[in-house]
Parts: C-alpha cells; sequence; structure tokens
C-alpha cells in the first residue's frame, strides 16, 4: 500500500466520521410534528383553559427555568385575567421531568413556578393572591419516557385556589 | 541440615493448620467461601415453646436459613445445601467431627442451640475454621422471643466480622418510600423493613405525597419531606412512638433532610422566591443557622461522618455538580469535575468517599469519588436510578431503580437495588410493592 493511498483512505475514513457526526447531531432534535421547538413544549394536548383564550400552563427547555417568549405571552394573558377577576387566587404548580434527581427537581419545580410568579407581579398581579408549590418530578402529565413527554412535563401550571 | 528441613516443614505445616480463614472484602470475591450453617438445635420444651409462643415449629432451623441468606447476599460466601450435612445440629455444635464438614467442601462450620429460659430466647453459637479444627468464635445472648429474626442477623453480624475484619450490616432497617398506581398519580407511604424484606411496616397511610425519609445515625427516629395540607416541609417522625413534627418554621418548602452524625442537628433545604439554600436546626435548641447563601438551587445536603464537613450539590456552575464545604459554610470547593451532571453526594460512613448520582448522555450512573473528587469510580449505569445511601459498615450501597415506559407509557416500575462498593455483587432488595428512596439504619445491635 502506497503513502497516498493511506492517506486517501484515512481521508475517507475522517470524512464518514463527520457524516456520521452530522447525522447523530441531527438525531438529537427529535421530529415530533412540530409540537416542540427546541426541548420546550408547544403543542396543545395536555394544556387547559382558565377561561376561553387563557391557557393555564407554561413550559421549560430542561434544567431551565428562563420563560420563553411563548411562555410570556401566555401569562400575560393570564395576568390580564387575573386583574379582571380581582377575587380569584391562584397556585403556581412547578413541575420538573423524570430525568433529574428528586431533590433538585423539587428545587427546580419550585424555580420555575417563582419564574412565572415574577411575571405575573409584573403584570399587576398582586403577590398576595399567588402563592407557589413544588412537585418536582412527582405529578408528570404525560407517563412516557420520551422527550416529547419530558417537555409536557417541565410546566409551571396555574391552577385556581378559590 | 535434616533435622532443619524437618522442622522448616513441621513449621509450616502448623503455619498453615493454623491460618484461620479470612474473607477479604475488599475486592470483588469470584470464589465465595464455602460455608455450612447447621440448623441450631432445641430441646424438647424449647420446641413446645416455639410452638406455643411463636407459632413456630423448627425456629432454629428457620434462623439458620436466615444466616444463609445473609451471608449469600454479600456474595462473598457460598452457604451450602443443608441435605448433605452428615452430622446431628446439637452433636455438631458440642464438637464437631471436622472430616465430615470437609468432605461437602465446607471451608468454615456455623453451630448453635436456641432454647427459652424464663420465657426468654436464649441463643448460643459458635464459628468453626473446618480445615484448621479450631473453634473461632462462640457467644451466647437472650433476649425476646418475638426478637427471633433479629437473632439470625446478630449472629450473621458477628461471624461477618470474624471472618471479614468489619462491622456487618445485617441487624439494620431499611426504611424506603413505597409506591402505587399509575406514574401520573402515584400514592406514596412511609414503610421500613428490616434489611432483609422482612417485618415490613407502613409508617403513613398514603394520604399526602410524602417522600425521601433517612434514619438518625443515632436513634430510631427518621427525618422525611411530607406535603401534609399541601405544605411540603420537613418532617421529624419518632418510629416507636409514631410521634411527628414539623421541623423548623419556615415560610416556604423545605426538603431535602438528613441529619448530622451525631444525630443532634437536620440539615436541609429552604425554598424561597425561586432559591435554595442550605440550613441546619438543632433539635434541642431548635436554632435554625443559615449555611449557604447564593442565588443558585443548592441542596442533597450530607455531612461527613466527623460532622467538619458538608458535600452537597448546587447549579452555581450553571448545572448540577457536587461541593464540598465547611459545616460552617465557608470553603465551599467544587469537586465533581467528570463530564455530565453529579447530584446526591453521600458521605460514607467510613469517610473516604463520597457515593453520587451522575448523568452523562442520557444514563444515569451511581459512583463513588474521594471527598476531593479524584479516583471516580462509576459502578453501575441505568435508564434512570439515583439516590445513594450507605451501608452502616460503609462496604454496600442502596439505591432506587426506574424503569422506562413503553410507547403507550406502561411498564413504569420503580425498584431498590444494592451494590457493593467493588462494584461487583448487584442485585434487587425485593419489596412488596414499588419502591423508591432507601435509606439504611444503623446497627440496631452493636
Amino acid at each position: 500500500m502506497t503513502l497516498s493511498k493511506i492517506l486517501r483512505n484515512a481521508f475517507l475514513v475522517i470524512t464518514a466520521c463527520l457524516v456520521l457526526s452530522a447525522c447523530a447531531t441531527k438525531k438529537t432534535v427529535v421530529d415530533v410534528g412540530g409540537q416542540m421547538q427546541g426541548d420546550v413544549y408547544v403543542g396543545s394536548d395536555t394544556v387547559e383553559y382558565l377561561a376561553s383564550g387563557v391557557p393555564d400552563r407554561v413550559f421549560f427547555a430542561t434544567n431551565e427555568s428562563v420563560l420563553t417568549t411563548r411562555s410570556r405571552d401566555t401569562l400575560r394573558k393570564q395576568a390580564t385575567w387575573l386583574r379582571k377577576n380581582s377575587d380569584i387566587t391562584v397556585v403556581l404548580e412547578g413541575h420538573a421531568d423524570e430525568r433529574g434527581t428528586r431533590e433538585y427537581n423539587l428545587a427546580l419545580g419550585e424555580r420555575r413556578a417563582n419564574a412565572a410568579k415574577d411575571y405575573l407581579m409584573t403584570y399587576g398581579v398582586s403577590a398576595s393572591r399567588i402563592s407557589v408549590i413544588s412537585y418536582g418530578k412527582e405529578r408528570p402529565v404525560d407517563s412516557g419516557s420520551n422527550p416529547l413527554a419530558w417537555s409536557k412535563n417541565r410546566r409551571s401550571v396555574t391552577v385556581k385556589a378559590n | 541440615m535434616n533435622l532443619l528441613r524437618i522442622l522448616v516443614i513441621l513449621l509450616f505445616f502448623q503455619f498453615k493448620a493454623y491460618a484461620l480463614i479470612e474473607v477479604d472484602i475488599t475486592r470483588g470475591n469470584l470464589n465465595p467461601l464455602p460455608i455450612a450453617v447447621s440448623p441450631l438445635s432445641s430441646d424438647k420444651d424449647s420446641l413446645a415453646d416455639f410452638e406455643k409462643i411463636l407459632k413456630k415449629k423448627d425456629l432454629g432451623s428457620e434462623i439458620s436459613v436466615i444466616v444463609e441468606n445473609n451471608l449469600k447476599h454479600t456474595g462473598l460466601f457460598n452457604p451450602l445445601a443443608k441435605d448433605a450435612f452428615l452430622q446431628k445440629p446439637e452433636i455438631a455444635h458440642l464438637k464437631p467431627r471436622f472430616e465430615d464438614w470437609a468432605l461437602i467442601k465446607s471451608q468454615a462450620l456455623i453451630t448453635g442451640k436456641v432454647e427459652i429460659v424464663d420465657e426468654k430466647l436464649r441463643v448460643e453459637f459458635r464459628l468453626w475454621d473446618v480445615l484448621a479444627a479450631k473453634e473461632m468464635l462462640a457467644l451466647a445472648f437472650t433476649t425476646v422471643p418475638t426478637n427471633w429474626r433479629r437473632v439470625g442477623h446478630i449472629i450473621t453480624d458477628k461471624v461477618y466480622e470474624r471472618l471479614t475484619g468489619e462491622k456487618g450490616y445485617f441487624d439494620t432497617r431499611i426504611i424506603y418510600v413505597s409506591e402505587e398506581g399509575p406514574k401520573t398519580k402515584r400514592i406514596k407511604k412511609l414503610a421500613i423493613m428490616d434489611q432483609d424484606g422482612y417485618n415490613l411496616k407502613y409508617l403513613t397511610l398514603g394520604n399526602e405525597l410524602v417522600l425521601t425519609p433517612r434514619f438518625n445515625p443515632t436513634n430510631q427516629m427518621v427525618t422525611y419531606l411530607s406535603y401534609f395540607r399541601n405544605l411540603p416541609r420537613v418532617y421529624l417522625l419518632d418510629i416507636e412512638t409514631g410521634e411527628q413534627e414539623v421541623v423548623g418554621d419556615f415560610p416556604g418548602m423545605t426538603f431535602a433532610p438528613r441529619f448530622s452524625p451525631d444525630g443532634k442537628k437536620i440539615i436541609m433545604s429552604f425554598a424561597m422566591d425561586g432559591n435554595s439554600d442550605i440550613y441546619t436546626m438543632d433539635l434541642e435548641n431548635r436554632v435554625v443557622e443559615r449555611i449557604t447563601n447564593h442565588p443558585s438551587i443548592d441542596t442533597s445536603p450530607s455531612y461527613s461522618p466527623d460532622g467538619k464537613y458538608i458535600a452537597f450539590n448546587s447549579d452555581r456552575s450553571k448545572f448540577q455538580q457536587i461541593y464540598v464545604m465547611k459545616s460552617d459554610g465557608s470553603n465551599v470547593k467544587r469537586i465533581s469535575f467528570g463530564k455530565g451532571l453529579y447530584g446526591t453526594p453521600a458521605w460514607s460512613p467510613r469517610g473516604d468517599l463520597i457515593a453520587f448520582t451522575k448523568l452523562h448522555k442520557g444514563k444515569f450512573y451511581i459512583g463513588v469519588m474521594r471527598t476531593d473528587g479524584s479516583g471516580e469510580r462509576l459502578l453501575t449505569e441505568n435508564f434512570y436510578q439515583e439516590a445513594p445511601s450507605w451501608s452502616p459498615n460503609g462496604r454496600v450501597l442502596i439505591f432506587y431503580r426506574e424503569t422506562k415506559t413503553d410507547e403507550k407509557g406502561e411498564g413504569f416500575t420503580a425498584k431498590l437495588w444494592s451494590i457493593d462498593l467493588t462494584g461487583y455483587n448487584e442485585r434487587q432488595v425485593l419489596t412488596k410493592t414499588d419502591a423508591s428512596d432507601p435509606s439504611w439504619s444503623s446497627l440496631l445491635s452493636n
């Protein structure tokens, strides 16, 4: 085998590796019929409504508590509805998916619910009307063990308390 | 010259003959020690008493089975089938015919006697080195008859200690969370059982969510998280009296509780306004101390056995990692630097290692590292597993493992598993229902 042949083979191997790794990265973006953006759930499967046009929940990326544009939109609708119905108090229930340790997930659920609470307060809902509880990974809505199910479970749900 | 040679040979043989058996527990043991556990013998009156008091026909035989199962589950011993035994239990206990026991390839022999004396259970047992034809250990003790299963565990502890040089972990209990029902609506109860799965008792009814029970290392108190009245708070429970109380007066969720090694404090996380920090409460004077003060999530604290340090996990570096600090909260140092996320540190009762859960590329691992983070060793990999808890001698870890559900979301299970520090001897710890969050007690007797 000449040196150039060896080099050519090596080149082929390298190209093959590149192709394979490209496939591997592509695979991590799961195609779930447009129900996820990145790994944040954007579908409507489990969503309930506090009032017409007011979704009850917002979704989060893995290990995140940052509100997406869509989540902020949902929470502004909730804030508008809450300002109109000033006798209503709510509980924000924070949740995590099953892919994290139990105790960390309790803290993460609390952080997510508080991110939602802060946003509602920014839009004029008094803190005294909002309480927060974290369920960590204890109360999934989807029992699946796949990225779509996990994305539905990473959520903060606004529940009427009275 | 000849004489010298003979002397050397004699010495050598003598040395061989007196080399009492030892079992090395620092490595995975691929050649478990063959051991014969003779049924404990009893006189006629005692047999009648067992029947009357405990509704047991042959207590001595049942106790020997407890010892056998304990020994077998360590992976270090190979208890031999009883039908091959040639000598009667009562005679073997007085003076074993070592040739008979060597013939069935047994290297160690346990014999004993159990009887009722003054309404108490009186037990004696002996451990023999078959090849050396020597007694290695002889002990007698009395207890109340209802403790008969513990008799088997105490015998195992003494035998294990004599043969391995380290304390056993058999006269112990496991507290855990029993789980039933669909994954989206799990019913969870506190459950307690002997280390071998017997004497199961439920401590709560399942009306509220309960999580993460942990034993006080010095007594029969337990701390855990309960969602009683939808207020997730750390509770303290006396498992003897059933009395319980909320720990501290926090205006938000408290969670991830553990006792200090002296049993006098509870360390836990308190979550407020989206931030979780670590606090302690002294159980005597009720003084609450804040240990960490950082906008990240700080949780899963675990004291070193000397009480001087605390390991915990925090996402202050963006992702969950393990940190160690002095017990006053100073000198915080990150110790986990491998690939992936690290959580649930559990400081070994021997002090030299920290067990942890690691998440890397979608797989969960149970592993151990030195307290400075060096020498990381992964013991087991799976779809989901976490929360290792140490046996009191620091040789075995118990943890829980969950299974993946199928396309329909069915087939979820949660089970307890144990594995030796060596990475060998991985086995399921059988529970009546699904189970999670196990915590291992200290030895009940010493």
